[in-house]
């Protein structure tokens, strides 16, 4: 009998079993960033220990950053202090910091596989929820919180209980105008935001096999809003030419070998999982939430849901929801008239992606009273991004084209929506509150729908551009 | 940081409810509040946005009213903590004065969060959950006792069973839950481990 990626991962890594029944659990990679690490130094800090492993310890600045500079001293007092603070610790215990004006500078989660420091069969944690992007990689990769940084600063390990695993399977090629973002809104809508909780996702199927790394972020990024802490696909060729020749992956022989043992982690094909689903991916298209949490979503074509179509336990969300969106049930998601188009996060703010939406965007131009920006996810993205001419053609259509950060994901930093604006945006969380003001509303998309929604402004189906 | 292991087997207080499903922490804690290199004066900002207005009048919110003053067991309903993995979310809610969460369900971050800061958050079936927050709305002042020893809620609604996941409760029960002194105790386990991975290269410099 074989096993799963996630199951051989999880025993390799396990040190020991704790009297609690959970795992001991050896962490391969720790990624840190300013907003959930310095209070999990002071407490290092405090029981006067140091940093275990700084050499599996990475650290970047991102949520706080400003797009439109990055120089320093940074604007925002706050902000320059928590740069300040990670600074210090990340000197003090050895650790590489990808610093603004690095070079390498970005979203935690766009550089670990840019650097390729994110490999096959490796246990990731981060003290941020969208950590299970690393799972693209065949990693077991998750969130994790600031007590728990604490402890692996400290051990390198945590103490965890074994989630049970849950096979996704997409098959089938998608249409014209559907990608990896309409695929995991789909799922999320299919399996609830809560269906993945205790649940690692392994997502599988023709769908994902024929997806670029890039792609397959986007999908396994947006695990946790499925509930899942942990999404991962397999590692193939695809996984290893993405990684080859990145600068913290192995070099020569070492890559070579890599590739057995890599292989050799990959999900077995009689390996039992606890639960299997399918989903046909011919049944997806482009896909738009309208409510507060992401699996509120419907198909660009659809109207919104009668009251009366949820489930007795999901009504009071969703009533909640078209009262904070000011959408009413019956309405088109078509159409509906945006204020501000926002393409960036973790999610979607990879080459890829900014060429996508650079190929709707190219000889049109931002809808009159529409605010537009493209933040770019790394500043090596936007230094690539450059060199083909992106940033002229986002510019030339009215587009801000910006520093790398967070930026409107969640605003911790000077880009926020303003009242009740609505944004169409390429993030990965539309709650209430999420993008700055407490009663600006998001509709979740696909970078080239939120490309179409900017120059129509209103959402539009990039299917008729 | 404690050295002195604290065992947690029972929480007693007054309840305070905070109804609804899929409550994030962005509610919980708004991100523009996490701009701090400390947890402390986070309860300041616990359900900020649905405790003010933008112009900072108060509004309608359990968390604002008088009669809920000094409770420590808040009760809530389905896939509470949902979303980000901020510990402020945990943090602000403990610093406020919350000694134990009774919900439906949590999501899985939240819950390890709370764990890991000595905050039991526990499980009840939802007619059980719905009358707890009856009683607790109609009389504030009555005692809400969360036993872990017994897996037991008890208030005046009566005697409930409550659930948590088994290693958690565990950590609560036998005091590691602050785990890095349970994890440090293995620190020969933990240099083998290292050595023996087959990560190739093991992050070669540039
Ligand atoms: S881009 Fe958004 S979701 Fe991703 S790490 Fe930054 S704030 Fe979190």
């Amino acid at each position: 009998m074989g096993e799963s990626l996630f199951n051989k991962v999880w025993d390799l890594h396990a040190v020991r079993e704790l009297p609690t029944g959970q795992t001991q659990l050896f962490i391969g990679l720790h990624l840190v960033h300013e907003v959930t690490s310095p209070q999990g130094f002071q407490m290092l800090h405090d029981a006067d220990l140091g940093v275990l492993c700084p050499e599996r310890t990475f650290a970047t600045v991102d949520h706080i950053v400003p797009t439109d500079t990055h120089a320093r001293p940074l604007a925002d007092g706050l902000a320059e202090q928590m740069l300040q603070a990670l600074e210090r610790n990340a000197k003090r215990h050895g650790i590489e910091f990808f610093d603004i004006g690095s070079g390498d500078q970005g979203i935690v989660h766009v550089i670990g596989p840019e650097q390729g420091l994110t490999q096959p069969g490796m246990t990731i944690a981060c003290g941020d929820s969208h950590t299970s992007t690393h799972g693209a990689f065949g990693a077991v990769a998750f969130g994790i919180g600031t007590t728990q940084v604490r402890d692996v600063l400290a051990t390198q390990c945590l103490a965890l209980a074994r989630p049970a695993v849950r096979r996704v399977e997409v098959d089938g090629p998608l249409g014209p105008g559907v990608y990896a973002k309409d695929v995991v809104l789909h799922v999320i809508r299919v399996l609830g935001i809560q269906g993945g909780v205790g649940y690692a996702y392994e997502f599988a199927g023709s769908t994902f096999d024929a997806m670029s790394m890039e792609e397959r972020m986007t999908v396994c990024n947006m695990a946790i809003e499925g509930g899942a802490r942990v999404g991962y696909v397999n590692p193939d060729e695809t996984t290893f030419d993405f990684l080859r020749g990145r600068p913290h992956a192995p070099a020569g022989d070492d890559f070579e070998n890599a590739i057995g043992w890599w292989r050799s982690m990959a999900s077995d094909a009689d390996a039992p999982y606890d639960d299997r689903v399918a989903i046909d991916a011919r049944q997806i298209g482009p896909t738009v939430t309208w409510g507060i949490n992401p699996g509120q979503s419907v198909g660009v074509d659809e109207t919104l849901p009668a009251l009366s179509e949820f489930p007795d336990g999901d009504r009071a969300t969703a009533e909640e929801a078209y009262g904070h969106m000011g959408l009413r049930p019956g309405d088109k998601i078509l159409g509906t008239k945006i204020d501000v188009a926002f393409i960036g996060s973790c999610t979607n703010s990879r080459l890829s992606d900014l060429r996508e939406a650079a190929r709707v965007v190219r000889g049109r131009s931002v809808a009159p009273g529409v605010r537009a920006l493209v933040v770019p996810g790394s500043e090596a993205i936007k230094r690539e991004a450059e060199q083909e001419g992106l940033h002229e053609v986002f510019r030339a259509a009215g587009f801000e084209w910006r520093e790398a950060g967070c930026s409107m994901c969640l605003a911790m930093n000077p880009d926020k929506l303003v009242g009740n604006e609505l944004c169409a945006s390429s993030s990965n969380r539309n709650f209430k509150g999420r993008q700055g003001s407490p009663t600006g509303r998001t509709l979740l998309m696909s970078p080239a729908m939120v490309a179409a929604a900017a120059v129509g402004g209103r959402v539009a189906d990039v299917r008729d551009l | 940081m404690s050295s002195e292991v604290e065992k947690i087997e029972r929480r007693e207080g007054r309840g305070i409810v905070v109804r609804g499903d899929d409550i994030d922490t962005d509610r919980v804690i708004p991100a523009r509040y996490m701009k701090s290199i400390s947890f402390a004066g986070l309860e300041e900002f616990v359900f900020a946005d649905a405790r003010r207005a933008q112009d900072g009048t108060p509004k309608d919110h359990p968390f604002n009213e008088a009669r809920f003053e000094g409770a420590s067991i808040l009760v809530v309903n389905k896939n509470f903590g949902c979303g980000s993995s901020r510990e402020h979310a945990p943090q602000a809610l403990m610093r406020w004065g919350i000694r134990a969460i009774v919900g439906e369900s949590f999501a899985e971050i939240f819950a390890g969060n709370c764990t890991a800061i000595g905050l039991p958050a526990v499980t009840a079936a939802g007619d059980d959950v719905a009358a707890l927050m009856d009683v607790v709305e109609l009389d504030p002042a009555s005692p809400v006792v969360v036993d872990l020893t017994a897996g037991k809620l008890t208030s005046r609604a009566g005697s409930a069973p409550i659930t948590m996941p088994a290693g958690a409760r565990g950590q609560l029960l036998d005091g590691s839950w602050d785990a890095m002194r349970t994890l440090l105790a293995a620190r020969d386990e933990i240099e083998r481990k290292a050595g023996s991975l087959p990560y190739p290269g093991n992050f070669p410099a540039r």
